[in-house]
């Protein structure tokens, strides 16, 4: 595929202009930022809920200990991502600031870093809390960095679906921190993240097209064009709503987190169509359901930490 | 460093500065310096932060710490 080529003949100049002989300019902030702090916080929501929700009681040492080890380990897929993607990000407008394609940091000095974190956070996870959550977290960081960024990302435009495992599986390492185990529950809130993925990046892809065209990632809209996605986004918003309703169903929640997950998948649903309706530009109603799409997540697992955990929690020790 | 040295003006001094700059190898800049003794301190508070944890937990897990299955 030319754009895959495209995107690829980047790294030589890049890699070829970074050197380790020349010493580091870069601050604390910027190793922060190649953790993608952002990312990492809604992260660390999701793995709180999944750990907060899932049955039995956690110390609340291991609890913070788990999800610090999560947090970590996800800034260090961050950090690798950011060292391989150093060529294409340096073409887009959204990332073209990050520490790697401005030369605060080195290319080298990001690898060391993602390599070094994501080490200690499956080790100390496996060591003070659990080895399954810490093989899930592994598998987690190798997923993001190996099957996402270097494979997926660059080669096809179902990147993000399949991609938008790595996102998913917080919630699960979560609760098999609590529990040790797997069941259907996790597994829930893991398709909920995995459906949910695909109409919130393709929602901002199409009103950032040009910058995707630009750095030669065969995102949907470039390569299908428009319609096809907004179909692609119509569809798959379909399949989350109703597995947005589906832990209520399952009898795992209450009525609240039951309307809340029915009221706000209705408004997904009206986005999604508007989004389908809308001719171009689009980038109205796209921008309105990647800002709705955010929080509806939020609201889902927000409604489940309230009612399964926080909600719980409170109940218990006021009786 | 004598008169004789510099018979023409500051290019001895020059020289013996460079030679200076050789034997110290790479020398860093203020800049450099700052950031370098930022990371340094990020680095130690790390550290210490794993160490307090390890601390911590070991106390919280008590005696059942080193029971574990192998």
């Amino acid at each position: 595929m030319s754009l895959v080529s495209a995107g690829a003949d980047f790294r030589g100049p890049l890699a070829a202009g970074a050197s380790l002989a020349e010493p580091s300019l870069a601050t604390v902030g910027d190793y922060l930022a190649l953790m993608k702090p952002r990312v990492m916080s809604l992260v660390v929501f999701t793995a709180l809920v999944g750990l907060a929700v899932a049955p039995g009681s956690l110390h609340p040492v291991t609890s913070f200990t788990a999800l610090l080890c999560i947090a970590v380990g996800a800034g260090a897929a961050g950090a690798l991502n950011m060292w391989y993607d150093a060529d294409v990000d340096a073409l887009m407008t959204r990332t073209s600031r990050r520490p790697v394609p401005t030369g605060r940091v080195q290319p080298g000095e990001a690898l060391a870093f993602g390599l070094t974190l994501g080490s200690f956070a499956v080790v100390v996870l496996g060591l003070l809390v659990n080895w399954l959550a810490a093989a899930l977290l592994a598998f987690t960081i190798f997923f993001y960095v190996v099957i996402y960024t270097v494979w997926l990302k660059r080669s096809t435009p179902q990147n993000i679906v399949i991609g938008g495992a790595a996102g998913a599986f917080p919630p699960m390492i979560g609760w098999v921190a609590a529990t040790g185990s797997l069941s259907l529950e996790p597994v829930l809130l893991f398709l909920i993240i995995f459906f949910w993925t695909p109409p919130h990046f393709w929602a901002l892809a199409l009103y950032r097209t040009e910058d995707y065209a630009r750095a030669g990632i065969p995102m949907l809209p470039v390569v299908a064009g428009d319609a096809s996605t907004r179909w692609q986004i119509l569809l798959y918003t379909s399949i989350l709503v109703p597995l947005g309703i589906a832990p209520w169903l399952f009898g795992f929640t209450g009525a609240l987190y039951g309307m809340t997950a029915a009221a706000t998948g209705v408004i997904m649903l009206a986005l999604g169509w508007q989004v389908l309706r809308e001719r171009r530009p689009a980038e109205r109603a796209s921008r309105n359901l990647f800002a709705f799409s955010i929080l509806y997540l939020f609201l889902l697992f927000a409604v489940l930490l309230v009612e399964r955990g926080w909600g719980g929690l409170i109940v218990r020790l006021a009786t | 460093m004598g008169r004789a040295d510099r018979p023409f003006g500051n290019v001895s001094i020059g020289i013996v500065m460079n030679k200076q700059r050789d034997d110290d190898g790479i020398v860093l800049t203020e800049a450099q310096k700052r950031a370098q003794r930022s990371r340094s301190i990020a680095i130690a508070l790390a550290l210490a932060a794993l160490v307090i944890l390890f601390y911590v937990m070991t106390l919280v897990k008590g005696p059942g710490v080193l029971v574990r299955p192998i």
